[in-house]
């Protein structure tokens, strides 16, 4: 029962991304130079990202079905992996700027990522909690890293209350589940017959859990908050990473638990239907960038969600049918999580020191004084509001496509209507910013510096979201594969 | 090489050439950036001449069609190609863009390069959508041309700028996004995005919609369009986009944009929904017809000579609109007719309205009056243009009324009356507006002393005044092109079973009577088969 060098092989990503988390901490006492971590740093994400690689070449069940490493969960690994790494160039300048230590800041990091791949690799319930966890305690601190901030140490006790509570959710409908079918491994639980009323309440408990993951209306009330608290990198890493690792677990219980895809489906339903108003509706009114993307988030989120109503509306949720309507989750999760990565880092540039700029007034005229960094803000605002040549128009059309193919055109159509509530904000946005005068002091205050760090994650978001927006193919064609080998 | 395999893809994407050069200019030498961008623009016209050589008279079908795979899952491919229709108003878009860098030669000063930049975007998205033949490409090109619309309004416009450009988008993603929905429906009852494939299935009964669901497809695009035309109660975004706008914007806004939607309908309504277009058609006339009316007694009350333009706009295209689900082929002679009458006229009166502006920064028609004593030039030309809009024999706004009203009839006396009743009203707008402000007394001091014509406005009036002219006159020219195209449409949209399904369609052999009548003018000739 000894585990087998393979399969540590096929969780390499997650043990590189844990001994790197450990060696930073060791390291940060006896070294002082900063560059000197932001190097280890992205030399560790980035060694973490191509063990995905090997872990899927050698891939299979690993732990005697603990984990599960196929290209499913390459393709998470790979989103986690590439978001940390983003995440870690756009923080180096943040946490100079802000004169915050570095070390903890990226152990803590690479804690979070090994916590998402163990997430979307798990093919067992206890593994998953573990993963859940890891990322989730990891994030807890993250948000409050700033702590001379108000802001931040309230956002980081408002995530910690809620999350651990959300937590418990998913630990008792762990428990449950496991004294209905009398297993926590996913594809031991797909041969139960799924009748009983136990399991049904299990499975909703994690549903309850991830859906405050995700931030999906009702459990999405902690977002804004904590979104605006936490130091900017980071929330671009929360709307990204955890997000996406919650979304595959997710999307790989349905697959291999046709139970619960059967019970799940109006839940989702409602939870899309909702998320999408909530996100939308609370982002009309917001002035604060940071409040504005996180509701903008939680919109999205329920976009999300329509595909998984998609999934679930399938009578067998691992079927071949069902295989766009994952693909359509898992594109869209990447096309996201580029324009997310890529807004968050420029208003975290453009806050200033002390996060102070973050106001819708202070990007009046950003296109007269910072051309470029408007331009790019356009793209991610539009790919958002999915317009075409983005790549969020491609996901927006997949998940209609989802939609439509399992029926469910009245899903769709608020899709569509909600789809136009998120153009007005986002055209707002970039109303100020092209049709605006900028105010004097801005103008005073000349152009924000941009360092390189910051320019390389806003160049390959760029490059992501148009080259995805005009040639899907190798993503989609690649995503279709892990669907269908998810069961 | 042009006249062969690519002169569409050219086409399309030589003004994306043309504005990445423009981008990639250093430095704000205005007078530089306008010579590029008028270079630009008139080669692509040129360029689109080209296209005429491609679609011989009597040609129904796609000529000139290029196929590429683009994306494997779902399969949509990069499908290209023009037919009678589709030519003129490619024509029409290429004509109207270095009209309107001519136009934004001196009132345009700030941003300048992104100016162009814009109107070159809105040239692709437009040609793009003339030329689409694949249903997900259609709807790029129709998506792409909303921000550099919104940015020409918004940043260029007037005070209302912000308001009319938000208020433009919404409306039309509104419509757009739900098209959306009906695209993808429509793909996954077909299985393809392909248009000629997808008419193909409908023709031959390997595809079958059920009547609630050919309903809701076709409400699902018609909505889009309607919001896009603007018909009846979805107008309400125009006069506020038309009056913010600049001229440039005006002239591309009622030239080329508006005709996006009735294209839409003759092109994605009728053949794709034929039995859905039978059972609507009335109550879209009914609409079209308020709008005309509607259109025609607001412009008669309309203060501002601007917003009288703009809802004299909601008058002629309700035109268009009647044209075209009269589902007469005639009358669908006469609407695409229209449709570049209007585009030329309409977009004539914008750019004096603009001259005006410029002259007097207002658009009160109380500030004016008098105006023919100081500038007789300009007057002359308004006042050809204006008679060329109410529809004047010789001019370009007759034959296409003439057309709709004649194939009009023949379906519906009742409908013919009221749009006889529309012309009557656009007659008294036009001609009542001319005389308040260019005849009589001088009535403010500074009208004295305004400049007529200069000889960059001098070639731009001439050249329309001539493009007037020649569609009045030379109409067979066009007429004889776009014949066998809609009369392919109308083959889609009336199959046999129309004839003898419900009574309010009128019978075979009425329709023959037309027929022969058509036949002994140029219209016809070609048309029948």
């Amino acid at each position: 029962m000894f585990p087998q060098a393979i399969d540590l092989h096929r969780v390499l990503p997650e043990l590189i991304w844990c001994a790197f988390g450990v060696l930073v901490m060791l390291l940060q006492p006896f070294v002082r130079s900063r560059q000197f971590f932001t190097f280890l740093a992205l030399l560790g994400s980035l060694a973490g990202t191509a063990a995905a690689g090997t872990a899927f070449v050698h891939g299979g069940p690993g732990f005697q079905g603990l984990v599960q490493s196929d290209s499913f969960t390459f393709f998470f690994r790979l989103l986690v992996g590439s978001v940390s790494f983003l995440v870690v160039l756009a923080a180096g300048p943040y946490l100079d700027r802000e004169k915050l230590p570095i070390a903890e800041f990226y152990a803590l990091l690479f804690f979070a990522t090994a916590g998402m791949g163990v997430l979307a690799s798990a093919q067992e319930l206890l593994t998953a909690f573990i993963g859940l966890e890891m990322s989730s305690i990891s994030s807890y601190v993250l948000a409050g890293y700033r702590r001379d901030s108000l802001k931040s140490s309230e956002s980081a006790m408002k995530y910690f209350l809620l999350g651990s509570f959300a937590t418990a959710f998913f630990l008792y409908g762990i428990a449950l589940v496991y004294g209905a079918t009398g297993t926590t491994l996913l594809d031991k639980m797909a041969s139960s017959d799924g009748t009983s009323t136990l399991l049904k309440l299990g499975l909703a408990l994690i549903l309850i859990g991830l859906g405050f993951k995700v931030a999906a209306a009702p459990f999405q009330v902690w977002t804004p908050d904590v979104y605006e608290g936490a130091p900017t990198p980071v929330t671009a890493l929360f709307s990204a990473g955890p997000k996406a690792a919650a979304f595959a677990l997710l999307l790989r219980t349905f697959a291999t638990v046709p139970a619960a895809t059967r019970y799940w489906f109006w839940a989702f339903w409602v939870l899309a239907a909702l998320t999408m108003f909530a996100g939308n509706l609370g982002a009309l009114v917001q002035t604060n960038m940071k409040r504005l993307l996180a509701y903008s988030s939680i919109a999205h989120a329920g976009y999300i969600l329509v595909a998984f109503a998609a999934v679930t509306s399938m009578a067998q949720g691992g079927s071949e049918e069902a295989a766009p309507a994952y693909a359509a989750v898992l594109f869209y999760l990447l096309s996201y999580a580029l324009v997310k990565l890529g807004a968050f880092t420029i208003v975290s540039q453009l806050g200033g020191a002390g996060e102070k700029n973050l106001s819708m007034d202070d990007y009046a005229g950003l296109s007269q004084r910072q051309p470029f960094v408007a331009a790019m803000l356009s793209i991610y605002l539009l790919s958002l509001l999915g317009l075409p040549v983005t790549a969020g128009f491609f996901g927006k059309f997949y998940i209609f496509k989802a939609a439509v193919n399992s029926h469910l055109i009245s899903l769709a159509v608020l899709m569509a209507i909600n789809s136009v509530i998120g153009a007005y904000y986002y055209l707002r946005v970039i109303v100020v910013m092209y049709m605006r005068e900028p105010s004097a002091e801005a103008v005073a205050a000349g152009p924000v510096p941009f360092p390189i760090g910051v320019n390389a994650v806003l160049l390959i978001t760029f490059v992501g979201t148009i080259l995805f927006g005009v040639y899907p193919n190798p993503v989609i064609n690649f995503i279709l594969r892990p669907a269908l080998l998810a069961h | 090489m042009l006249s062969g395999g690519h002169l569409l893809s050219v086409l399309i994407f030589f003004p994306v050439v043309g504005a990445a050069a423009l981008m990639m200019l250093r430095g704000d030498d205005h007078k530089f950036i306008r010579s590029i961008a008028m270079l630009v623009s008139v080669a692509e016209f040129l360029f689109s001449l080209l296209l005429l050589r491609g679609v011989p008279i009597g040609s129904s079908g796609y000529q000139l069609e290029e196929f590429a795979k683009w994306i494997t899952a779902p399969p949509i491919h990069y499908h290209v190609g023009v037919d009678g229709i589709s030519v003129f108003l490619v024509l029409l878009s290429t004509f109207l863009t270095p009209i309107s860098v001519l136009a934004s030669w001196q009132n345009i000063q700030h941003r300048v390069k992104e100016f162009f930049v814009m109107l070159f975007l809105i040239e692709v998205g437009v040609v793009g959508v003339f030329l689409s033949l694949d249903l997900f490409l259609f709807f790029l090109f129709w998506e792409l041309i909303l921000i550099p619309m919104a940015f020409l309004i918004g940043i260029w416009g007037h005070e209302r700028r912000v308001y009319a450009a938000v208020k433009f988008v919404l409306y039309t993603m509104a419509g757009s996004i739900l098209m959306l929905v009906g695209i993808v429906w429509l793909y996954n009852a077909s299985g393809t995005f392909d248009l000629p494939l997808i008419q193909q299935m409908l023709t031959n009964g390997q595809l079958v919609l059920g009547s609630r669901t050919e309903m809701l497809l076709f409400l699902a695009f018609f909505v889009a369009f309607a919001i896009k035309v603007p018909v009846f109660p979805l107008h309400t975004w125009l006069p506020d986009a038309h009056v913010e706008a600049p001229t440039a914007g005006s002239v591309m806004l009622a030239g080329v944009l508006l005709k996006l939607g009735t294209y839409g309908m003759i092109r994605f309504c009728l053949p794709l929904f034929p039995e859905a277009s039978h059972r609507a058609a009335r109550w879209v006339a009914v609409l079209a017809i308020i709008g005309i009316i509607y259109g025609a007694l607001v412009s008669l009350v309309q203060p501002n000579l601007k917003k009288l333009v703009a809802y004299s706009s909601v008058s002629h295209l309700g035109f268009v609109v009647l044209g075209i689900f009269a589902l007469h082929h005639i009358s669908m002679q006469g609407a695409v007719f229209q449709m570049l009458a209007h585009g030329v006229s309409t977009g004539a009166l914008f750019l004096l309205v603009g001259m005006l502006h410029q002259r007097r920064h207002t658009f009160e028609i109380s500030e004016f009056g008098g105006l023919s004593t100081p500038m007789p030039k300009l007057a002359a030309f308004f006042l050809f243009v204006a008679l060329s809009s109410l529809g004047l024999p010789m001019l370009n706004g007759f034959v296409g009324e003439f057309l709709i009203l004649l194939g009009i009839y023949q379906r519906h006396w009742g409908w013919a009356t009221w749009a006889a009743l529309g012309v009557i009203l656009s007659a008294c707008y036009l001609l009542w507006s001319y005389q308040r402000v260019f005849f009589g007394d001088i009535t403010w001091e500074k009208n004295r002393t305004l400049m007529d014509v200069s000889a960059r406005e001098h070639s731009i009036l001439a050249t329309m005044a001539v493009v007037i002219l020649w569609m009045g006159i030379g109409s067979p020219f066009i007429t004889r092109r776009t014949a066998a195209a809609t009369q392919t449409v109308m083959d889609q949209v009336e199959p046999q079973w129309a004839y003898e399904a419900a009574g309010h369609v009128q019978t075979r052999p009425q329709a023959k009577n037309v027929s022969s009548y058509a036949a002994q003018t140029n219209v016809g000739r070609l048309a029948i088969r």
